[in-house]
């Protein structure tokens, strides 16, 4: 039972991180019609960037404000004028293609220009142990799990509670609306595009101590991430926290009861699920197809 | 469908693919064959995305249970000539059952349930060590005879491969000049209007994907004769975004696209071998200006020259005809 608790418990951790991932993934879809297929190397560059800043000797907290501010202007600003404005209009298949040369830009730039192996990234957790009831917990998963409910949380107050959130979601929820109600329209999409980044860099902060920061970190962390989204909803930012923690709770549970091998496949499995029955996700409203 | 000039430009095409490999070293050779075998994939996918708008991100796990199927059958002491078909139908039947999905869910969320089949034929392949290998894989893979002669030389492998793909695309071409090509557009287009108009949409949803899949499946029985080696690397979800990748640049629903589109693809990668480490990288970057400069992929340029040309001559006729006036 112990046991149970400690895999439940460290799954939550690491389904945390997907569900931050898959956050930002949703987000971009909302307001923008953008699927992007370089989300979990969106989160493998700011690993690498704080990484950059440390070896210059700045301290954990400064690289990963420094980051973020690189991050905003290169994964959300440039991003989003350079390759998703002007692709938009031509419907969903180029930008996918456009988002997966950019994953293999990323990807392989990072292969060659930086390091092909593994690097060690410090913890934001000190190395702690906890006995609760029996069960051993360690510090880095209970703190992982914490930060990014808030962060989730935070993004959903900030949606829902104040007036740039809401005129955000007003855009996602109807553009043309929005623009006759006097939002400026573009602003809010690049806010979305902005506040992805921000989260990519935050999960990017959590999931690295574990994965250790490598040049294709990215690309099981946005399979997760698009699995995440698409179980919880993929028109509901709330989904993606449900959806994230279902996979990381069912891999690592199918990693110790099934078999390490098939670890992938339950979630594969709620996903397929999920996607015959109920392709709006678990949470998520259904759309009904136009003419 | 086609014009004067696009017909001398195949035959020129076709002249160079079969008078230029002969003068190739053995690795030119076998990138040509690679070449010809991503091409017959990437025409049945772009049959299933590009002509019947069906978003799949799954094409390689059905060019993965081709390759597979030959090479356990092969394994197993049984001719090439009963793994191809094998994998054909097989595909085909396999693609049926995955259209399904389609029927429900479209967009996106297609693409994803795809997506989330090829991830399980991979593990699959991965993790049934008894049937497929594992990671190790199968090797000692032969290759095919015909009527006692031998296609085990590289050069005869190529043009054995080579004529697979005419006769595919040959296939592919009357499909499509059919009435049943019509149907696949249609459905593309505007599927509450196909139904209106009765064509069956839910049968070509399925067939789109069913003879996508085939085409991938006789693809992989060839890649599996031509590496003489199957593992599960060449078929991940990767491999499949890599197919599409293929097929949106080329041109969907360009008849020609995957031609193109599989020597961005395949080809220029080596090209960019000068790059070194680099090479992907400059790829990647390739593929994002290609798009931002032609959205509707490569075989588009033509179109958009025309579409220019005629907004030129416009302007200057009504330039004329406000000097006249005026």
């Amino acid at each position: 039972m112990s046991d149970f608790l400690q895999l439940f418990l460290s799954g939550l951790a690491t389904g945390s991180i997907y569900a931050v991932a898959a956050l930002g993934f949703t987000l971009l879809w909302q307001a923008s019609g953008t699927i992007n297929f370089a989300q979990g190397e969106f989160v493998m560059l700011p690993a690498f960037i704080m990484l950059g800043f440390m070896s210059f000797g700045a301290p954990l907290a400064l690289s990963f404000v420094l980051t973020c501010v690189v991050a905003v202007v290169l994964l959300g600003w440039c991003f989003k004028r350079g390759i998703v404005d002007p692709l938009l209009k031509f419907g969903m298949m180029p930008i996918i293609v456009a988002t997966i040369g950019l994953a293999i830009a990323m990807r392989s730039g990072i292969r060659a220009g930086v390091s092909a192996e593994a690097q060690p990234f410090p913890s934001v957790f000190a190395d702690k142990l906890f006995n609760i009831g029996g069960v051993t917990v360690t510090l880095a998963d209970v703190g992982t799990l914490a930060v990014a409910l808030v962060l989730v949380l935070a993004t959903q107050a900030f949606l829902s509670r104040t007036v740039t959130g809401r005129a955000m979601q007003a855009v996602a929820q109807n553009t043309d609306s929005a623009t006759v109600l006097g939002i400026d329209v573009p602003r809010m999409v690049f806010y979305t595009f902005a506040l992805n980044a921000l989260l990519a860099c935050a999960a990017a902060l959590l999931v690295t101590p574990a994965y250790l920061a490598k040049f294709d970190m990215g690309e099981s962390l946005g399979l997760k991430a698009f699995f995440a989204a698409i179980i919880g909803g993929f028109t509901n930012s709330r989904g993606a926290l449900l959806g994230g923690l279902i996979v990381g709770v069912s891999e690592n549970l199918a990693a110790a009861y099934i078999s390490p091998a098939y670890k992938d496949a339950v979630a594969l499995f709620i996903f397929m699920l999920v996607i015959l029955f109920k392709p709006e996700g678990l949470l998520g409203k259904k759309v009904e197809r136009k003419v | 469908m086609f014009t004067k000039r696009g017909l001398v430009i195949g035959v020129v095409c076709l002249a160079a693919l079969l008078a230029v490999p002969p003068f190739l070293k053995n690795y030119g050779v076998y990138l040509f064959t690679y070449w010809a075998i991503f091409v017959i994939a990437n025409m049945g996918l772009n049959l299933t995305v590009g002509y019947a708008g069906q978003k799949s991100l799954g094409h390689a796990a059905f060019f993965g249970l081709g390759a597979y199927s030959v090479a356990i059958l092969m394994k197993a002491g049984f001719s090439f000539w009963l793994g191809l078909p094998v994998a054909a139908v097989g595909c085909f039947v396999i693609g049926l059952a995955v259209g399904f999905p389609a029927l429900r869910v479209q967009t996106i969320y297609l693409a994803f349930a795809t997506l989330g089949f090829n991830t399980l034929v991979w593990l699959v392949m991965r993790n049934e060590q008894w049937l497929t290998g594992g990671t190790f894989g199968i090797n000692g893979i032969g290759r095919p005879a015909l009527f006692g002669v031998s296609f085990d030389g590289n050069l005869a492998y190529y043009y054995f491969v080579l004529a697979f793909a005419l006769v595919l695309c040959f296939l592919l071409w009357r499909l499509l000049a059919s009435p049943w090509g019509k149907a696949f557009t249609a459905l593309r287009d505007n599927p509450i209007r196909a139904e209106s108009l009765g064509v069956n949409v839910q049968a070509y949803t399925l067939l789109s994907f069913a003879i996508g899949a085939a085409y991938a499946g006789i693809a992989g029985a060839l890649l599996a004769s031509l590496v003489q080696f199957v593992e599960p690397v060449p078929f991940t979800v990767g491999a499949s975004i890599m197919m599409y990748l293929m097929v949106v640049l080329g041109g969907p629903g360009y008849f020609l696209g995957p031609l193109l589109g599989s020597a961005v693809g395949v080809l220029l990668p080596e090209w960019l071998r000068f790059a070194q480490g680099w090479y992907l990288f400059v790829f990647g970057i390739a593929v994002i200006l290609l798009m931002l400069w032609l959205p509707d992929g490569l075989l588009s340029l033509p179109e958009r020259i025309r579409a220019r040309r005629m907004a030129r001559s416009e302007a200057a006729a009504r330039a004329v005809a406000a000097q006249a006036g005026g």
